[in-house]
C-alpha cells in the first residue's frame, strides 16, 4: 500500500523545507564542531568533525530509509521499541561504559550508542499510542495519564541514575507535550500542578550533590567561579564578547583556548554565537523556530490523531532541548546535560533528532493517503 | 485499533489551538533568549569583551636588567650575575613527590613549600624549587635530566655584591617588595615576587636602577599553555649609578675596622661627597639577593650589635671632646676669649658643689685656647661653656650642622640632639640647670651626633667654613654643593685649624700618633662616654664587660694647608680616641690621597708606610 503513494507524491508531498531546514542546522553544528576543535592538538577532537559528518549522513539516510515505513507502523511497534530501550539502559547500568563520571553509553562494536537518546523516540511512540488507544476525545484526566506516567517513569529513574538528569527530564517533557496536544481536563492540570509543587522539593533531596550545586550556582555563577560558576561564566563570556556581529567565523578564543568546557555538546551554541554573534544567533533561532513551525504544521494538518500527536511529541522533543540548551549557555536556566539538536556533537542525539524529523516527515508524507 | 479512521472537527480544532499556544509558548521563548543575548552582547559587551580578553591574554613582566653601581672611578661595587633556577613544570610530571625526593637527595629544597606552590598554581606554570644553585648541584641536574621530565634549569641574573661586606651600608640590599609598599602608589605597577631596593643606594636610586619593565603579551589556554606569541615589549636595563665613593679609601676603611664596631665616612671637603662610608658591624647583601631566608634574618636582627643599623646616619653618639671644636669657635667669634686668654686648669671645675673633672687629673695648667684644643683641656672648655651658655653653644653646633639631619637620603637617618633652654622646657618639662651646660661644653650630657654630621662639621673646618651638603651620588656637576657659609672669620677659622694641625703634629697632641704619616693631618680626637648600665646589672660575658668601654672618636682632615679629604670615626668602646679611632682616620685618608697623589704624578712612588 505505501509503493503506490511514493510514486505519486514522492515529490508533491514529501516536505522538503523541513529537511532543508534539518539539513541547515547540521552544517551549522558541523561547522562548529570543526570551529571548536580546530586548534586542538588531539586527534581524537580534530577528527570529531568528520565523525559528525559521517553522522550527519547516516541520519539522511535514515531519514530516506524511514519514509518507506508507515507511521502507524511505527506506532504499532511502539511496546516492543519502548521495551528494547528498556533493556538497553539496564544494559547500561551494567556494562555501560562511564565518561567523566556518567555511565551513559553502550559500547557496540567500536561505537558508543547512547540508549537514553533513543529512548525519546520509544517514549514518543509509546505515549502516543496509549493516548490513541484510548479512541475517546474528551480530556484527558489524571487517571489517563497515570498509565503513560508509569511507563515514562522506568526510563526516567533508569537516565536520572546514569546520572543524566537533562534526558531523563525530557522523557517526562514529552508526555507533558503529547498531553497537551491531546488535551487534559482542567481539573487534571490543577492537580497535577499542585502535585508538581509537592515534588520539587522532594526532589531536592534526591538530587546530588553537584546538581543541587548547580541549580544553586545559577542564582550567582560569580561566587564560585573557578568551581560551579565556571562553566556559566565562561559561556556567557564567550557569548558576550561576540558581540553584535560576533568575531568572524572560526575566530573565538573562548573556546579554541578551551575556556569553554564541553564547548562540542552541551556548550556549542557558545562557540558559534561568540563567532557569530548576535546577528547570527538570531538566524540560528530563527532556523530552528521556522522548523518547530513545520513540526506543529504538521501536528495540525495530520490526518488522524496518531499522527498529530507523533508530531506534538517530536515537536516538543526538538523545541525543549532546543530551548533548554541555550537557556542554559545563556546562563537562565541551571545547567543540566541537554545537547543543541542536530548541532551538539554527538551520533545518538543526532540519530535521534533525525528520526524525529523523520516520523515528523513521514506524518506530513502520507496525510493525504487514502487507504 | 489504529485503523484509520477519521477524527472529529472537534478534534483537529483542538490541535490547531494547541498548536497555536505551543506557538506562542515557542515565540516567548526565543524572545526571551533574544533579550538575553541582546543584554549580553550588546549591552554587557565591553565587559565580557574585555573579560575574554582577559582570559585568554597574559601579560608576563619581564625584569629589566638592574644597572650597576661603580665607585667614583668606575671600580663595579655591584653588578648582575647569571644564576640557575631549578624549576620544574607540574604538568610534565608523573609523580612531582617522588622527583622532589630524588632531587632532595642532593638539594636542598623546601620540600612542603614546594609541594604547596606545585598545588597551587596552574599546571603550566613552572614553579621555582630553589635559587642560585651551586655548581654541583647544576651538574647534578644536568646529568639526570633524562630521568627528570618537566623539571628543567632556568638562567636568572641575580643581584653581585662583588665585594661581600663592603660598604653594604652604602650600598643597601634588595628585599621582596613588602605589603604596604605594594599598596602604595608608587609602586603600583609592581607585583609580589618584585624584588627592590630596601635600603641605601638601592632603594635610594631605586627608580633609576631599575629601569622599566619589559612585557611579553601572550595567549594562553584555559590551563595557561602558551597558544601563541603575540607581542613583545623588551625590558629597559636600569642605569648604571656611580658612587662618589672611592673602593680604595673605602677598602682601606674596612680593613681598619677590623676587630671593631662603629663608623667612619669621609668626605670631599669641598664638594660633600662622600668618599667612604662604613658601618660595622655590617651583613653581606648578598644575603638579600634572593629574599633573606629566615635563619638568617633572625641571625641579623637578634644579634645584640645591630650589624643592620646603619650608624653613618642612624648612631648618634655623644660627640666628646670633637664638640671643643664648636666650642673654640663659638668662644672666639663672641668675644669671650681671645687667642692669648689663658685658664688655669688644676684637673678639675668647680661648680656648684660638684667638682667637674679633667681628663688629666693632674691638671693641664695654664691653657690657650691652641693648647687646649691640642691637649684636650676639659677644664679649659667647662670654662668656655659657662662663659657662652648652652644657647650660645647650641646656635654654633647648628651651624655646622649638628642636631639636624644631612638629608643623604637615606631612610632612617636621625637628626642627633643639640640641647637648648627651649628644647629642655618643652621635651622634659624642666628648667636648664647650668651644670649641664658643663657637661654639654664637652660634647657629653644631652649632645648627640651622627658620624655623618661630625664629618661634616671636620669638612666645613677643612674649607673654611663652608657647610656642605653631603652626596652619595655622582651628579653631572661635580662643582662645590655649598649649602651655607658658617660666618666664622677667617681669623678664629685659621686659629682652630691650626690648633688642629697641632694634635696631630705637636708633642702633646692626642693624637700625635699620626705625626709620621705621608700627610700633614689636622683633626680632633673624642671620647664619648657609654651610657651608663642600670643598677643592678649584671656583667655576665665579655660582650657586656665591653659595652662599659667608651667610645673612641677622631676626626680629621688632611692635607692641611689643600684639604682633600675630611673625616670622621667613631670606633664603638674602643677607648680613646686617640688610640682607636686615629689610626682608622688615617687609613681611610691615606688610601685615598695616596691615590690622589699617585694619579697627579704618575711617575711618584706611592705610599710608603701603612700604619693602620
Amino acid at each position: 500500500m505505501d509503493g503506490r503513494y511514493l510514486e505519486r507524491s514522492a515529490t508533491r508531498n514529501f516536505d522538503f523545507t523541513t529537511l532543508a531546514l534539518t539539513m541547515t542546522l547540521c552544517a551549522i553544528g558541523f561547522m562548529a564542531i570543526y570551529s571548536a576543535n580546530m586548534q586542538s592538538d588531539s586527534a581524537n577532537l580534530q577528527g570529531m568533525y568528520i565523525r559528525q559528518a559521517a553522522w550527519t549522513l547516516s541520519a539522511m539516510v535514515i531519514i530516506g530509509a524511514m519514509m518507506f515505513v508507515d507511521y502507524r507502523t511505527m506506532e504499532r511497534l511502539a511496546y516492543p521499541l519502548y521495551w528494547i530501550g528498556v533493556l538497553s539502559l539496564l544494559a547500561v547500568t551494567f556494562f555501560g561504559k562511564t565518561v567523566s563520571g556518567a555511565q551513559r553509553w553502550l559500547s557496540l562494536g567500536g561505537l558508543n550508542v547512547q540508549p537514553s537518546e533513543f529512548m525519546k523516540i520509544a517514549v514518543i511512540l509509546l505515549v502516543v499510542r496509549i493516548i490513541d488507544d484510548m479512541e475517546r476525545e474528551t480530556d484527558l484526566t489524571l487517571w489517563d495519564l497515570l498509565r503513560p506516567a508509569a511507563y515514562v517513569v522506568v526510563p526516567f529513574l533508569l537516565v536520572a541514575k546514569q546520572p543524566d538528569l537533562g534526558t531523563a527530564m525530557i522523557y517526562f517533557i514529552i508526555l507533558a507535550g503529547i498531553a497537551f496536544f491531546a488535551g487534559i481536563n482542567k481539573g487534571t492540570l490543577l492537580r497535577m500542578g499542585v502535585a508538581i509543587a509537592l515534588f520539587l522539593p522532594t526532589s531536592w533531596m534526591f538530587l546530588k550533590p553537584y546538581q543541587k550545586n548547580r541549580l544553586l550556582t545559577l542564582l550567582n555563577p560569580e561566587e564560585d567561579p573557578m568551581g560551579k560558576g565556571y562553566h556559566t561564566i565562561q559561556s556567557k563570556i564567550a557569548i558576550g564578547s561576540g558581540g553584535l556581529w560576533g568575531k568572524g567565523l572560526f575566530q573565538g578564543t573562548q573556546s579554541k583556548l578551551n575556556f569553554l568546557p564541553e564547548k562540542h555538546t552541551d556548550f556549542i551554541f557558545s562557540v558559534i554565537s561568540e563567532e557569530v554573534g548576535f546577528i547570527g544567533s538570531l538566524v540560528i533561532l530563527f532556523i530552528f523556530f521556522l522548523l518547530i513551525m513545520r513540526i506543529v504544521d504538521v501536528a495540525m494538518t495530520s490526518r488522524d490523531k496518531g499522527g498529530a500527536l507523533l508530531a506534538a511529541g517530536v515537536g516538543t522533543m526538538i523545541s525543549f532541548n532546543f530551548l533548554y540548551n541555550i537557556g542554559m549557555t545563556l546562563g537562565i536556566v541551571p545547567i543540566v546535560g541537554v545537547p543543541l539538536p542536530f548541532i551538539s556533537y554527538g551520533g545518538s542525539a543526532l540519530l535521534t533528532n533525525a528520526i524525529g524529523v523523520g516520523i515528523a516527515l513521514n506524518v506530513s508524507f502520507r496525510r493525504f493517503s487514502v487507504d | 485499533m489504529l485503523k484509520p479512521r477519521p477524527e472529529s472537527e472537534i478534534f483537529f480544532k483542538r490541535v490547531r489551538s494547541k498548536s497555536l499556544v505551543f506557538t506562542i509558548v515557542m515565540a516567548l521563548g526565543c524572545a526571551v533568549i533574544t533579550m538575553r543575548l541582546w543584554h549580553l552582547q550588546v549591552i554587557q559587551y565591553a565587559t565580557l569583551a574585555s573579560k575574554a580578553e582577559n582570559n585568554r591574554i597574559r601579560e608576563l613582566s619581564i625584569d629589566g636588567l638592574r644597572g650597576k653601581i661603580l665607585d667614583r672611578n668606575g671600580v663595579t661595587l655591584v653588578d648582575n650575575r647569571p644564576s640557575f633556577q631549578l624549576s620544574l613544570i607540574p604538568e610534565d610530571i608523573d609523580d612531582p613527590r617522588q622527583a622532589l625526593d630524588y632531587l632532595s637527595s642532593k638539594i636542598e629544597i623546601d620540600q612542603q613549600a614546594a609541594i604547596k606552590e606545585i598545588e597551587s598554581v596552574k599546571p603550566f606554570q613552572p614553579v621555582a624549587l630553589k635559587r642560585d644553585l651551586s655548581r654541583e648541584d647544576v651538574a647534578f641536574v644536568e646529568e639526570r635530566r633524562i630521568n627528570l621530565p618537566g623539571v628543567f634549569l632556568e638562567i636568572k641574573p641575580i643581584r653581585n655584591y662583588l665585594f661581600g661586606e663592603l660598604g653594604a651600608h652604602a650600598l643597601g640590599y634588595l628585599g621582596a617588595i613588602s605589603e604596604s609598599q605594594l599598596l602604595s602608589r608608587e609602586f603600583a605597577k609592581f607585583s609580589r615576587n618584585d624584588f627592590i631596593g630596601q635600603a641605601g643606594v638601592e632603594k635610594l636610586y631605586e627608580n633609576g636602577l631599575r629601569g622599566s619593565k619589559g612585557m611579553k603579551r601572550l595567549e594562553v589556554d584555559a590551563a595557561g599553555r602558551e597558544m601563541n606569541h603575540l607581542e613583545d615589549i623588551s625590558p629597559k636595563s636600569g642605569s648604571n649609578l656611580y658612587l662618589t665613593l672611592d673602593y680604595d679609601a673605602q677598602l682601606a676603611a674596612e680593613k681598619s675596622f677590623e676587630g671593631h664596631m662603629g663608623a667612619a665616612v669621609a668626605l670631599d671637603p669641598s664638594t660633600g661627597e662622600i668618599l667612604a662610608y662604613i658601618s660595622k658591624p655590617a651583613y653581606d647583601p648578598n644575603k638579600f639577593a634572593y629574599g633573606v631566608n629566615p635563619a638568617d634574618w633572625k641571625a641579623l636582627t637578634d644579634d645584640e650589635w645591630h650589624p643592620l643599623q646603619n650608624r653613618v646616619i642612624q648612631g648618634q653618639y655623644p660627640p666628646g671632646s670633637t664638640f671643643k671644636i664648636i666650642m673654640a669657635l663659638g668662644a672666639l667669634e663672641e668675644g669671650v676669649i681671645n687667642t692669648s686668654t689663658t685658664v688655669f686648669c688644676p684637673g678639675y671645675f668647680n661648680f656648684g658643689n660638684r667638682a667637674y673633672r679633667c681628663w688629666k687629673k693632674e691638671g693641664h695648667g695654664h691653657m690657650n685656647v691652641h693648647t687646649a684644643l691640642v691637649q684636650s683641656c676639659d677644664v679649659f672648655f667647662y670654662t668656655m661653656g659657662m662663659k657662652l651658655g648652652i644657647n650660645r653653644i647650641a646656635s654654633y653646633a647648628n651651624m655646622f650642622g649638628l642636631g639636624a639631619k644631612t638629608n643623604l637620603g637615606f631612610t632612617g637617618e636621625k637628626a642627633g640632639l643639640i640641647p637648648t633652654t627651649q628644647w629642655k622646657e618643652r621635651a622634659r618639662k624642666e628648667k636648664w640647670m647650668l651644670g649641664e651646660t658643663v657637661s654639654c661644653a664637652i660634647g657629653q650630657g644631652y649632645v648627640l651626633t651622627t658620624p655623618l654630621q661630625l664629618a661634616r662639621m671636620i669638612a666645613a673646618v677643612a674649607n673654611g667654613g663652608s657647610l656642605v651638603r653631603p652626596t652619595i651620588v655622582k651628579t653631572g656637576d661635580a662643582g662645590p654643593k655649598e649649602a651655607e657659609r658658617a660666618p666664622i672669620s677667617p681669623q678664629n677659622m685659621d686659629t682652630v685649624r691650626q690648633a688642629l694641625r697641632g694634635v696631630v703634629a705637636e708633642p702633646h697632641g692626642t693624637a700625635w700618633a699620626l705625626k709620621d704619616g705621608p700627610f700633614e693631618y689636622a683633626g680632633k680626637t673624642g671620647t664619648a662616654q657609654v651610657i651608663r648600665m642600670k643598677q643592678g646589672e649584671v656583667v655576665k660575658t665579655r660582650d657586656q664587660e665591653l659595652r662599659y668601654k667608651d667610645h673612641a672618636w677622631f676626626v680629621a682632615f688632611a692635607p692641611f694647608d689643600d684639604p682633600k679629604i675630611a673625616v670622621a670615626v667613631i670606633s664603638e668602646h674602643g677607648g680613646h680616641g686617640g688610640e682607636a679611632a686615629a689610626p682608622i682616620a688615617k687609613a681611610i685618608m691615606d688610601a685615598y690621597l695616596g691615590k690622589l697623589i699617585e694619579a697627579k704624578k704618575p711617575a711618584a712612588e706611592p705610599e710608603s708606610k701603612e700604619e693602620s
